[in-house]
């Protein structure tokens, strides 16, 4: 009886240890998972140039000191955002820049709509898309660097990648807008060079102010009634598109854009 | 020197800022049919009664002739007459753009009719309706009696402005059209407008006809007929009524078809159960032999350019299509797929060859490049053969026989329309039975 009272002692001393050593495992804070990522799929084209690693890293570091920074401008009062429109070009004056800090101080109303439409949690996300677009564009490094400087000064919002153009996706959604308006002409020849190249001159809202084919010499050259017809339907598309699926902000960098049309492909089927 | 040096830099910066235009590559359309509206046109009021004919209604008739061609293409989306808003008089002189891009039309067609000096004047105007402006106008001047072929001339001058390439409304087919029991078929040659109207009976149906073809100036028939039970080539004069047989050969000639400048016709010489391709010369008689060959070579066709000579052979044990010069040399095989091959056609663009496809008891209408590449098979039958292309190349019409009981019954041959695409499959309405159709080159150029 004793010796069964022994074991059954330890027996239940060494499952009261093992649950002792075991517990503070069990009392762990759950893995702090980053928050999801969502990555565009994009086609690698010629501006996708991977740059060096070493440059990369400092543009990196650089950059996150200068989102450290950016927090603490993030969470003060949006006076110091005020009367800066969207489109408007940073100067290069550093003391002019000092001086519409004052004046935006005297204007804390106005509040730029990106700023107001980011929460908290998103703010501490915020990455300044030059960089990136600098680590992906070596040859835009240079002006991304001097862009943060000025950021530095004037606490820029400026989030976009409108010193490179569209970002990807604003550059997609407007392909894909045309795509839906633009009607092939099917009998068109694919093995001839039918690149239409357009320009337009937009306005704030999308809507077209002046449109113009690039080549309309060569629409009225014999022999060329396809590329006329082919140049004639881009121009509808266009048109019927409008207004045009444009980025909110950044009016002068998109204020002018050319497109390019080129069948060949959808006509080889 | 200095200075110069800086404005030369200065100016390599400002060319450098002036090029960051952002561009946009658009690589993709969509393909649905064009939506057009065709207003009925108008009919000047003086000219509403003019003799027999009932000008009145020529304005609606008209426009539905272009709407149905343009329906039949499968790249234009004619919109519904209910739906327009602006009267066909004042849309004529300038329509209100936003009524009728209210509706979605993309492009407008408008037009007027009247009779001056006994004469039936029409002219059409066709509007871009994105861009608001004018895209073509034309007045036709003809005997009243044929405002039929100036609905599908129209239809061909819209076409062309619209979509770059030549129109094919303005032609006709000919074809074999059939009567009776399958076992006691009458084939009598038949010509009728695309559409389906105006149809004519060129034979009488006493001789069994096959293989029609026109020649490059329509007015020129071609054709195989079992006249006294031995297989000849004629030849057929479409306005006199005359027809003749082509050379003096012993034997049976039959696939006959003419050269791209109309000068020669080209068919198969059958004797000792060898057949060839041979050419007579209309003009001078002059037969040549092209092909020599111990196997069955027959259905050439011509390039376009004369150059080249398509036919099919069954040299290499299956039946294939073969290319060769125009005077016989360098023959060469091109498709080598699995499967018999027959009945190529070159295309009038140059670019495709259209054939016959038999494999495991079914057949295809299909398409390849004229080296054999890029083979397409376009639709899929019990029984279908006998391609010809559109005038444009764009559309290739063919007959379709459906399988028949044991006496016959349920047999139906109907001739059937398939855009180069593989779209666009569509039935051509025939008085009668119908086989072996053969598209006429443009009417009017």
């Amino acid at each position: 009886m004793i010796k069964s009272l022994i074991y059954s002692l330890t027996f239940h001393s060494v499952m009261i240890l093992l649950t002792i050593l075991s517990l503070p495992f069990m009392l762990r804070e759950p893995i702090d998972l980053p928050p999801i990522v969502s990555v565009e799929l994009i086609q690698i084209s010629d501006k996708t140039n991977i740059p060096f690693a070493p440059k990369a890293r400092k543009i990196i570091e650089e950059n996150k000191k200068k989102e450290e920074e950016r927090l603490v401008s993030e969470q003060a009062p949006p006076s110091a955002k005020a009367k800066e429109k969207p489109d408007r070009i940073p100067l290069p004056n550093d003391k002019k820049e000092e001086k519409k800090i004052v004046k935006k101080k005297q204007n804390p109303e106005e509040v730029k709509p990106e700023i107001r439409q980011s929460s908290e949690f998103e703010k501490k996300k915020i990455v300044d898309t030059n960089q990136i677009a600098a680590l992906i564009d070596k040859a835009k490094e240079e002006k991304a660097v001097k862009q943060k400087n000025k950021a530095k000064i004037t606490q820029s919002s400026q989030k976009n990648s409108f010193a490179t153009g569209l970002t990807l996706s604003e550059e997609d959604a407007l392909r894909a807008q045309i795509f839906g308006c633009w009607s092939v002409p099917l009998g068109l020849p694919y093995d001839e060079n039918l690149l239409v190249r357009i320009k337009l001159n937009l306005k704030k809202d999308g809507t077209i102010m002046k449109s113009e084919i690039l080549d309309h010499q060569r629409m009225n050259r014999p022999g060329q009634k396809f590329y006329k017809v082919l140049a004639e339907s881009a121009l509808r598309a266009v048109r019927l598109c409008q207004p045009l699926k444009v980025p909110p902000t950044g009016y002068d960098k998109w204020k002018e854009i050319q497109l390019n049309f080129n069948p060949t492909e959808m006509l080889r089927g | 020197m200095k200075k110069l040096f800086i404005i030369f830099l200065l100016n390599i910066f400002y060319i450098n800022e002036s090029f960051a235009l952002i561009e946009v590559d658009i690589t993709r359309g969509n393909l649905d049919p064009l939506p057009i509206a065709v207003s009925p046109l108008h009919v000047d009021v003086k000219s509403e009664n003019f003799n027999d004919v009932k000008v009145k209604n020529l304005g609606n008739n008209i426009s539905e002739i272009i709407e149905n061609n343009f329906r039949a293409t499968g790249l234009f989306n004619p919109l519904k007459k209910e739906s327009f808003v602006q009267k066909p008089d004042i849309a004529h002189l300038k329509p209100r753009f936003e009524d009728w891009r209210l509706i979605k039309a993309q492009a407008l067609v408008t037009g007027k009719i009247l009779i001056k000096e006994g004469k039936l004047k029409i002219e059409f105007r066709l509007w871009d309706l994105a861009a608001a402006k004018e895209m073509t106008a034309l007045a036709f001047t003809t005997t009243p009696s044929n405002w039929r072929r100036v609905a599908h001339i129209i239809s061909d001058k819209i076409y062309e402005r619209l979509t770059g390439e030549e129109g094919y409304f303005d032609t006709r087919i000919i074809y074999v059209a059939e009567s009776g029991l399958k076992s006691q078929r009458v084939k009598k040659l038949a010509i009728m407008d695309q559409d389906g109207a105006n149809t004519k009976y060129l034979t009488l149906g006493n001789e069994l006809v096959l293989t029609p073809r026109f020649n490059p100036t329509n007015q020129m028939v071609t054709y195989m007929s079992y006249f006294r039970n031995m297989p000849r080539v004629y030849l057929l004069d479409i306005e006199t009524g005359t027809q003749e047989i082509v050379g003096n050969f012993p034997g049976m000639t039959f696939a006959p078809r003419f050269s791209p400048d109309g000068k020669k016709i080209v068919m198969s010489f059958a004797k000792d159960g060898n057949s060839d391709i041979y050419t007579m010369d209309i003009e001078t008689r002059v037969v040549e032999r092209i092909s020599d060959h111990s196997s069955i070579d027959t259905s050439p066709s011509f390039s376009p350019d004369g150059k080249f000579i398509t036919f099919n052979s069954d040299r290499s044990g299956l039946q294939q299509i073969y290319v060769m010069k125009s005077d016989g040399s360098e023959v060469k095989r091109i498709t080598f797929g699995n499967g018999i091959y027959g009945t190529p056609v070159w295309s009038p663009r140059g670019d495709l060859i259209a054939f016959t496809k038999m494999r495991k008891g079914r057949f295809y209408i299909g398409v390849m490049r004229t080296d054999g590449t890029g083979e397409r098979l376009l639709t899929e039958n019990y029984y279908q053969e006998a391609p010809s292309w559109s005038p444009n190349g764009r559309v290739i019409v063919f007959y379709r026989e459906t399988k028949a009981g044991l006496k016959g019954e349920g047999f139906s041959a109907k001739l059937w329309s398939i855009d180069i695409t593989g779209y666009n499959e569509r039935e051509l309405k025939t008085e009668t039975d119908a086989s072996d159709p053969s598209w006429s080159s443009l009417l009017t150029k």
